[in-house]
C-alpha cells in the first residue's frame, strides 16, 4: 500500500471539509473494497477520510411505508435487524449472504452502493425497490444513481447519509455465487410494489445493475416463478469472462429470477 | 507517524504507526503477538481474524489507526493462564487442526459464532459461518466437530 494520511471525521461537515483540503482524498466506509484495492496499489488516495465515527450515518427506522437505513450500517446489522426482517425480509436475507461474517461486520450499505461494483448485491435491491438515496446535499432516486460499472452520480465530495426503501408487498432475491469468489455471477431482486413488479439484475450486466423490463411485464400479467424464468433474456449486454459466457449468464438471470419470485412467495 | 492506543487482550498498549499500517502488522510486528497469522492477505482466508470491540474482523483488511481506541482480542487472549479456552480445548480434543496455520483464525471465528448463536449451532450453520475461513489440510470435518463440541460444552456450562 502506498502512503496515505488517515483522518477520522466526527461529523458530515467535518468530513467534507477534510475532503476539501485533501489533495486526492477518498472516503472510507467499512473498507472492505477500498483497503484491498489500496493494498493492490490499484488505488492510492493521498488522504482517507473515515466516515465510521459519524452518528448521522447510523440507525435503522421504519414508518410503516418506508424503511430507512443509515449509510454506515453494516451488513451484519441489516441482516440481524428485526425492523428489516419485519419490513423487507428479502433485504435482510440479501445482507446475510454478502461476503463472509467478518466482511459483514465491517462492510456498509453506503460503501457498497457508492462503489457500485457490478457484482455487488445491494444495488439490485436498491434499484428493484425504487429506493431513494439521501446524501449530505440532495436526494437521488435509484434510477438516477447507478451510472454503469463502478460509476454513480455522486460527486467526489458527496456523502451518502441514508437509503430509504419503499416497503414492497413482497420481494425476493436469489444469486448464483461464483464458486471461488462468491460474488454474484447473476443476482436478481424481484419485488411486487404498489407500482407493479420491479426486477433488477446484478452481476451479469456489462454496465452494472439494470432493470429487466420484459420480466417486469411478464410478472405484471402473472406473478409466478415460471413467468419470470420463461422470459427471453438477451445476452447482448451481458458480461463474458473466464467464469461464464454472456449466454450462460443470460440463462442464469432467468433461473435466478424464477428463484427470486419463488422466494418472494 | 500516528500514535495509537488500544486495549489488546486486556492490556493497554500504544504504538507509533504509519497510517497505512494494517492492524495485523501492528499486532504481529508492533506487539510481537505472532499468533494472528497472515495467510492470503486478501481478506479471503481468515487466518488473521481477531475480535475488535467484540466483533470478529479480518485484521489484514483494517488499518491499525482505525482500531485506535478499541478493545482487541487475539488468539493469545483466549486462554485463562494454563487453562485453554473451551474452543481451544475442543480443537485439541477433536483433532481440529493439522498444520495449524489457519487455526488461530478458525478459533477466533468459532468463539465469535458460538457467542452470536448463544451456543445453539448445528452442522449446517457452522459450515455456513466458516465461509470466510479457509483450511487446506483438514477438509473441515474435524473443525466442524470441534466447534460443535465447544458450543455444546459452553452452552451446558452457561
Amino acid at each position: 500500500m502506498y502512503e496515505t494520511k488517515y483522518h477520522k471525521a466526527g461529523s458530515l461537515d467535518n468530513a467534507t471539509s477534510l475532503m476539501g483540503s485533501a489533495d486526492d482524498g477518498k472516503y472510507l466506509g467499512g473498507g472492505m473494497t477500498l483497503i484491498p484495492t489500496m493494498k493492490q496499489r490499484l488505488a492510492a488516495p493521498s488522504d482517507l477520510v473515515d466516515l465510521g465515527g459519524i452518528a448521522d450515518l447510523q440507525g435503522i427506522s421504519t414508518d410503516g411505508s418506508t424503511l430507512t437505513i443509515g449509510a454506515g450500517v453494516t451488513h451484519a446489522e441489516v441482516a440481524g435487524s428485526s425492523d428489516v426482517q419485519g419490513a423487507i425480509p428479502a433485504l435482510a436475507a440479501l445482507a446475510s449472504h454478502i461476503g463472509d461474517p467478518h466482511v459483514r461486520n465491517c462492510g456498509t450499505l453506503g460503501g457498497s452502493i457508492a462503489n457500485n461494483d457490478p457484482a455487488a448485491d445491494y444495488p439490485a435491491a436498491v434499484l428493484a425497490l425504487g429506493a431513494t438515496i439521501k446524501t449530505n446535499s440532495r436526494e437521488i432516486t435509484a434510477g438516477d444513481f447507478f451510472n454503469g460499472m463502478f460509476e454513480t452520480s455522486l460527486s467526489d465530495d458527496e456523502i451518502i447519509v441514508s437509503v430509504s426503501f419503499p416497503i414492497p408487498e413482497k420481494a425476493g432475491y436469489a444469486k448464483f455465487p461464483n464458486p471461488a469468489s462468491r460474488y454474484a455471477m447473476a443476482g436478481v431482486f424481484a419485488a411486487s410494489t404498489s407500482d407493479g413488479p420491479r426486477v433488477a439484475v446484478t452481476g451479469a450486466g456489462q454496465d452494472g445493475v439494470y432493470r429487466e423490463d420484459a420480466m417486469e411485464a411478464a410478472l405484471s400479467a402473472d406473478w409466478s416463478p415460471a413467468a419470470a424464468s420463461g422470459v427471453d433474456v438477451s445476452a447482448d449486454d451481458l458480461m463474458s469472462d473466464i467464469h461464464g459466457t454472456s449466454d450462460y449468464r443470460a440463462n442464469l438471470v432467468k433461473v435466478m429470477a424464477g428463484r427470486a419470485v419463488e422466494a418472494a412467495g | 507517524m500516528t500514535t495509537i492506543n488500544m486495549t489488546v487482550n486486556g492490556k493497554a498498549v500504544s504504538g507509533e504507526v504509519e497510517d497505512r499500517t494494517l492492524l495485523v502488522e501492528f499486532i504481529r510486528e508492533g506487539l510481537r503477538l505472532t499468533g494472528t497469522h497472515v495467510g492470503c492477505d486478501t481478506s479471503q482466508c481468515g487466518a488473521c481474524v481477531v475480535h475488535v470491540d467484540g466483533k470478529a474482523i479480518k485484521s489484514c483488511t483494517m488499518l491499525a489507526v482505525q482500531a485506535d481506541g478499541t478493545n482487541v482480542v487475539t488468539i493469545e487472549g483466549l486462554a485463562n493462564g494454563a487453562d485453554l479456552h473451551p474452543v481451544q480445548a475442543a480443537f485439541k480434543e477433536n483433532h481440529g487442526l493439522q498444520c495449524g496455520f489457519c487455526t488461530p483464525g478458525m478459533i477466533m471465528s468459532a468463539a465469535d459464532m458460538i457467542e452470536r448463536y448463544d451456543g445453539k449451532l448445528d452442522e449446517a450453520t457452522i459450515r455456513a459461518e466458516l465461509e470466510g475461513n479457509i483450511c487446506r489440510c483438514t477438509g473441515y470435518h474435524n473443525i466442524v466437530k470441534s466447534i460443535q463440541a465447544a458450543a455444546d460444552e459452553m452452552s451446558k456450562s452457561a
